[in-house]
């Protein structure tokens, strides 16, 4: 997002000014494809062994954590996932459901979730590893870009007063009302909105990257601290996953926060970096298009 | 202009669509389509030059008995049907050899009495499947690289070919690595685990340790080693069963 700085003080409410760089727009649409296909394919992984552990090593002898699958209880069979030792029940959804065919699958996601449709844990890797450059080059390449041009520092930048607790349970209390900030000021991230993007940028993307280098057997061999440090491979695969799960958090409340604040001239910022400013309670009609 | 941006709000509208329909349902369809499914799995090379740029001769991390999983699970082939190979293992294979042949100066039989009289490694280190499982095992046998020296490479020999005795799915299982791993100091090949002789099910009377690659690569059942200068025409000619037989990569460090 860039700052109003080319228009002054004088946009107003109903002006469509510039709004997204080009940096930010390309990087968040190559980084949208990126992240699904990472997804669906990582969904795809998770089917060929669909347990997680903490430690070092797991595999089905030891505990784990979470699990999907499938069993039989009087006659019936139904799919669940369990979370440490209570199961949710799952059957359509997760551990047993339906093929375009009509065929009962007992994998753990179901065809719509995963690339391929059909298993395939070979190509899921072949996706999920490919496009896992083009994740971490993306990332490393916005961040540096936007160090330089000053969008870390403009936009993202919490400020020791945004950090304020007072500020931030007033941001809370404003997205709970669903009131949204008009004019120049719809401009600014306010500080929830930093705190996500941040979040995502510095915390979330780093770390999934780096539990997917950790679990690489020769990556491990070169750079031990980045497995060491989640303790061990295992865990770190479940925090691979975790990080997977809040992303789709952040993409679920984002596209929300989309819909609400008007998907068209939000799709549009995010598209040709040009935004219409909400109108201001006042002066709001005759700015209308 | 109102008219303009119907328009071009109905052309991103179709275009959202369009994309998100693209990507659950094309991707099937674009896998197929042979340049870009060859794009994606060019990244193997990267992975493996980024690899070896980084940690040619790095060791695999190893652990301690604390460390060791209390069960190691046994995958692939547990058992082999070859007469021949059963007959070796009634005798604790007292009678079978290791042949080391290829492009070598001179092809070895190896008893497994002798290849237990070479100086031997001993290495706890954890063993990672490709699904996703890991579990930690104890592993003791020759290092590989004295073997090939022994046998005296020729200089155009690249690759080291394991050929095993169990059929996979009918077929052989056989599996290859490079000289970078072929003489790193933790690629052996193991007859003893967890301090005993190897089981049927974890790849009597040989199994390679190629320890920083993925549990496929290291194969079970070795009888012979071959030093070959190119991978192609043997069997599917992709250096390894899972490589051939289900579109796994060669290069498994990642």
């Amino acid at each position: 997002m860039s700052t109003p700085e080319g228009h002054g003080n004088s946009a107003r409410g109903g002006d469509l000014v510039k709004r997204h760089r080009l940096s930010t727009r390309v990087w968040h649409w190559i980084n949208a494809v990126t992240l699904l296909v990472m997804l669906m394919s990582g969904l795809m992984i998770f089917n060929a062994h669909p347990r997680l552990y903490w430690g070092e090593y797991g595999a089905n002898y030891d505990p784990a954590w979470l699990k999907i699958s499938s069993a039989r209880a009087g006659g019936r069979e139904f799919g669940y996932l369990q979370i440490a030792n209570t199961r949710f029940e799952t059957t359509g959804v997760l551990g047993l459901w339906e093929d375009p065919e009509g065929r009962t699958q007992r994998r753990a996601f179901p065809h719509w979730a995963t690339i391929p449709s059909r298993y395939s844990l070979a190509g899921a890797r072949i996706w999920h590893l490919a496009f896992a450059w083009v994740l971490a080059g993306g990332l490393a390449l916005y961040l540096a870009w936007s160090l330089l041009n000053g969008h870390l520092r403009r936009d993202i930048h919490i400020t020791r007063r945004e950090w304020k607790l007072a500020h931030i349970w007033n941001d809370i209390k404003q997205h709970a009302r669903l009131r949204f900030p008009t004019g120049v000021a719809a401009l600014r991230y306010n500080v929830l909105q930093k705190l996500s993007y941040a979040g995502v940028l510095f915390v979330l993307l780093p770390l999934i990257i780096l539990t997917g280098l950790a679990m690489s057997p020769g990556t491990d061999a070169w750079l031990p601290l980045a497995t060491q440090i989640f303790g061990g491979r295992q865990s770190a695969r479940s925090v691979h996953f975790i990080c997977a799960f809040l992303l789709v958090l952040f993409f679920l409340v984002h596209i929300v926060m989309v819909m609400l604040a008007g998907p068209f001239n939000e799709v549009r910022s995010m598209i040709t970096g040009r935004y219409r400013l909400p109108p201001e309670k006042a002066d709001a009609p005759e700015k209308q298009p | 202009m109102s008219r303009l941006i119907l328009s071009r709000r109905h052309l991103i509208r179709a275009g959202a669509v369009g994309a998100g329909g693209l990507l659950l349902s094309g991707c099937d369809k674009l896998f197929e389509n042979r340049t870009f499914r060859e794009t994606l799995e060019s990244a193997e090379d990267l992975h493996q030059a980024t690899q070896r740029t980084l940690g040619r001769d790095a060791l695999a991390r190893e652990f301690s008995r604390a460390d060791m999983s209390p069960m190691f699970r046994a995958n692939g082939s547990r058992e082999v049907a070859d007469a021949v190979y059963q007959r070796h293992l009634q005798q604790d294979f007292a009678q079978w050899s290791l042949r080391v042949d290829g492009l070598v100066e001179r092809p070895l039989d190896l008893p497994l009495s002798m290849l237990k009289g070479f100086r031997q490694r001993t290495q706890i280190t954890r063993h990672d499947c490709v699904e996703g499982w890991s579990a930690i095992g104890q592993w003791t046998g020759p290092q590989l690289g004295p073997l090939l020296d022994l046998a005296r490479l020729k200089p155009e020999a690249n690759y080291i070919v394991f050929h095993c005795a169990d059929l996979y799915n009918g077929r052989p299982y056989y599996e290859s690595i490079d000289l970078v791993d072929a003489f790193h100091p933790q690629t052996i090949l193991a007859w003893a685990m967890n301090g005993k002789p190897l089981e049927q099910a974890h790849g009597a009377p040989l199994r390679l340790r190629v320890e920083r690659q993925l549990g496929y690569k290291h194969a079970k059942f070795v009888t012979r080693v071959e030093a070959v200068a190119s991978l192609d025409g043997i069997y599917g000619g992709k250096g390894g069963y899972w490589e051939d037989n289900g579109a796994y990569a060669w290069y498994a460090g990642i």
